[in-house]
């Protein structure tokens, strides 16, 4: 099962047409000088869930919920979808899944419904290393008077579970934790913080998100109230999310003025992306086993690899508590937006928790909550592997990755003759700092 | 993903004069680790001549940081140190064909740097009166503290006016929200109420009022924001008052409006402000008024 499977995909030529398809392995078979490794940004469309997506978008191109023969079949596929997403998280009935546009709105939808159905309660628990999905909304709450609890995490990012215990009250409306970090891969301890929750009566939601696919996630053994997840990091399409719903929970629609989804999300079906979300669901839930085994090792053999060779370097995150696919590593005294300007330029594709890929000012919120030193916080990068890297795309990155951090420490002012200059603070001393 | 000039990618690629000068005799610092870019510029200055005959850069920071610095060397390179000072961080980003507006930063460091270090070979102390905040018009690149400043000095009170005075928030829209909360932290900041502090202001003890005059308060309030709402096609009227709980009905455009939240957000503060305690504003509907009054009646 964890060979590379054989996939479609479509064909890249100088009189390429699109649509075309023919037999191929990976990815990198597709940009032969490419590797791909920020699969937690996005992944790679299945071939197989482009195939069945595409009929949705032509001679199925019907409403579910007309009345005539150009809706039938959709509804039905529509159906299967849900099946198959109910499958992937081991939810006990289909009912409880909610199609969505994004994991963003799943977020909100969960975090306005615990709201409003909880109208005597106005205190959210969360984290402060949450997706901005969740601490955006949860900064406006604050806004409006709402009393916001980020948990804080330590050095390794995690979460100490008795300053929790202690949070939870009748005045807590809901508590959102992510189930793994989008940043460092770290996980957090969700079914057994659910449970607290549960017994002291307020509702769970987990931003899944990055977890789903990735780690094993049975709904029906857990007390988690609402799950989110969306359909392109588990290689299905983009648009498409799920709001996991436990039977019996109260809720709020976010969005009003249909019967879709039962009337709890109106607005006319993303049928195909449905689709889409469902073949790789399937496909998830298949190559589970792939994800703890080679898609692990490869990770590992990363990390070792570039650790043993590039000195002043250290992996961020819990390394007891991780996704298998993630691999954070923070590079003293360079950048991470040189960083992946060069591997960019040697054909691998990551991305980095510094400020200036972000535009923002500051390093991540992530790395700040663990008290990474500013040393190296701006220089974390983040590899992010799915099940179609190889080995030998691997062993790449570790072969180009010291001649990149040794140029750009070359050329940096804390830098001098292979190592860190003597107390960098005082010895590059600006007027204004 | 950043879309750089070709230009900025030849140097950051292929940078020229990454070196610290052998014997240089004017050295400018700026930026630190903690701010994730920092530039030491290294001059070799001819004293007779006073011409600029070789400059280096050693640069922590990202692509157009290293790209920004190189450029400098390669514009001051040959001129005489007064025509170097009238090198502007403008002239680096020309030079680079243009930088993304969230990367000017870079050759604003690069102009700096250029300052300090021709003040060091003059033997001057360089001060630096560069402040730089969060980018909020990505638009036109105008930054939180220029907001801030010109909102302060001309007394603003909307988004409008700040447009006008700073371009801040005159295309996509997408920054106005960051701009009204700028400007009520500077109004809040000018309440009387609430004093010189806005969190002294909240946690400052409830002025003793009854709730006959807490709803006269209130009302006020709203008769001062309706001409603003009224000119959206909108209204506000008042529903239950609960303890710190303030129910109210949005009608017309402002009940379905996507600036809802904006809105009740901006009459909120203003409610705080006045009647000097926290309130929570609380839209309801026809529909859920009675339900929300039983509840919390019952608490």
């Amino acid at each position: 099962m964890c060979s590379i499977p054989l996939y479609f995909k479509r064909q890249r030529q100088p009189n390429h047409r699109p649509g075309a398809v023919i037999m191929s392995n990976n990815v990198s078979q597709i940009y032969p000088d490419n590797i791909y490794l920020d699969n937690n940004a996005t992944t790679r469309v299945d071939p197989e869930a482009v195939a069945a997506m595409l009929p949705y978008f032509s001679e199925l191109f019907g409403n579910a919920s007309s009345m005539h023969s150009f809706a039938s079949g959709v509804g039905k596929a529509i159906q299967k979808g849900r099946e198959q997403v109910r499958d992937l998280v081991g939810a006990a009935y289909e009912t409880e899944i909610i199609f969505t546009s994004c994991g963003t709105e799943a977020d909100s939808t969960a975090i306005y419904s615990a709201l409003k159905a909880n109208p005597d309660r106005n205190e959210i628990i969360t984290t402060v290393v949450e997706h901005p999905a969740i601490l955006a909304v949860c900064d406006q709450l604050e806004k409006e008077g709402y009393t916001i609890h980020r948990l804080p995490v330590d050095r390794k990012g995690r979460l100490d579970l008795e300053t929790y215990a202690a949070l939870l009250s009748h005045r807590v409306a809901l508590v959102t934790v992510m189930w793994a970090n989008n940043e460092t891969g770290t996980l957090f301890p969700v079914e057994q913080m659910a449970k607290m929750a549960r017994a002291a009566g307020v509702m769970f939601h987990t931003d899944a998100v990055q977890a789903v696919g990735k780690v094993k996630i049975d709904m029906k053994h857990s007390a988690i109230d609402m799950l989110s997840l969306s359909g392109h990091k588990l290689h299905g399409p983009k648009g498409i999310g799920v709001l996991y719903l436990r039977r019996g929970t109260r809720f709020r629609p976010l969005l009003r003025g249909g019967h879709q989804e039962r009337g709890r999300r109106s607005g006319t079906e993303n049928s195909a992306a449905i689709v889409g979300l469902g073949k790789a669901a399937e496909l998830a839930t298949q190559y589970l086993s792939c994800e703890d085994t080679r898609v692990r090792s490869l990770r590992d053999r990363l990390e070792a690899g570039i650790l043993a060779a590039v000195p002043h370097a250290f992996v961020t995150g819990d390394p007891d508590n991780r996704l298998p696919n993630t691999a954070n590593i923070a590079f003293e005294y360079v950048e991470g937006e040189a960083i992946l300007m060069l591997l960019n330029r040697a054909g691998i594709a990551a991305s980095s928790g510094s400020a200036c890929t972000s535009g923002s000012l500051e390093p991540s919120h992530v790395m700040r909550a663990m008290d990474i030193p500013y040393t190296a916080a701006h220089g974390s990068i983040r590899f992010s592997l799915s099940r179609e890297n190889t080995k030998q795309e691997i062993d790449k990155v570790i072969e180009v990755m010291p001649a990149i951090i040794a140029r750009l420490r070359e050329m940096s002012p804390y830098w001098s003759e292979g190592a860190p200059v003597a107390d960098p603070e005082q010895a590059f001393a600006p007027v204004y700092a | 993903m950043w879309e750089y000039s070709d230009k900025v990618k030849e140097l950051f690629f292929e940078p020229k004069n990454a070196k610290a000068v052998a014997d240089a005799n004017g050295v400018g610092d700026v930026g630190s680790l903690s701010c994730g870019d920092a530039l030491r510029l290294t001059l070799k200055v001819n004293d007779e001549t006073q011409v600029i005959e070789d400059a280096g850069f050693q640069t922590f920071g990202c692509g157009s940081a290293i790209a920004s610095s190189s450029a400098l060397t390669e514009i001051i390179k040959g001129m005489t140190v007064d025509e170097a000072l009238k090198v502007t961080n403008q002239d680096i980003a020309d030079y680079l064909d243009g930088l993304p507006p969230e990367k000017m930063h870079c050759s604003v460091m690069g102009q700096e740097a250029l300052q300090a270090a021709v003040a060091n070979y003059r033997g001057e102390v360089w001060k630096d009166d560069h402040e730089e905040g969060a980018l909020i018009c990505k638009c036109f690149a105008v930054d939180a503290v220029l907001i801030e400043k010109t909102v302060r000095a001309n007394n603003l009170h909307t988004v409008e006016e700040v447009s006008h005075y700073t371009k801040a928030g005159g295309s996509c829209a997408a920054c106005h929200e960051g701009i009204e909360e700028i400007i009520n932290n500077v109004m809040a900041e000018a309440s009387p109420v609430t004093g010189g502090d806005v969190a002294e202001g909240f946690t400052a003890e409830p002025m003793p009022m009854s709730l006959v005059q807490r709803i006269q308060t209130i009302l006020a309030v709203f008769d001062e924001v309706r001409p603003q709402l009224k000119a959206d096609g909108g209204d506000i009227s008042l529903i239950e008052v609960l303890d710190e709980k303030i129910f109210v009905k949005l009608d017309g455009a402002c009940g379905d409006c996507q600036m809802a939240s904006a809105t009740l957000g901006w009459i909120q503060q203003r409610l705080v402000e006045t009647l000097g305690e926290f309130v929570r504003l609380i839209p309801v509907n026809n529909a859920v008024n009675k339900a929300t009054q039983t509840i919390g009646r019952g608490q």
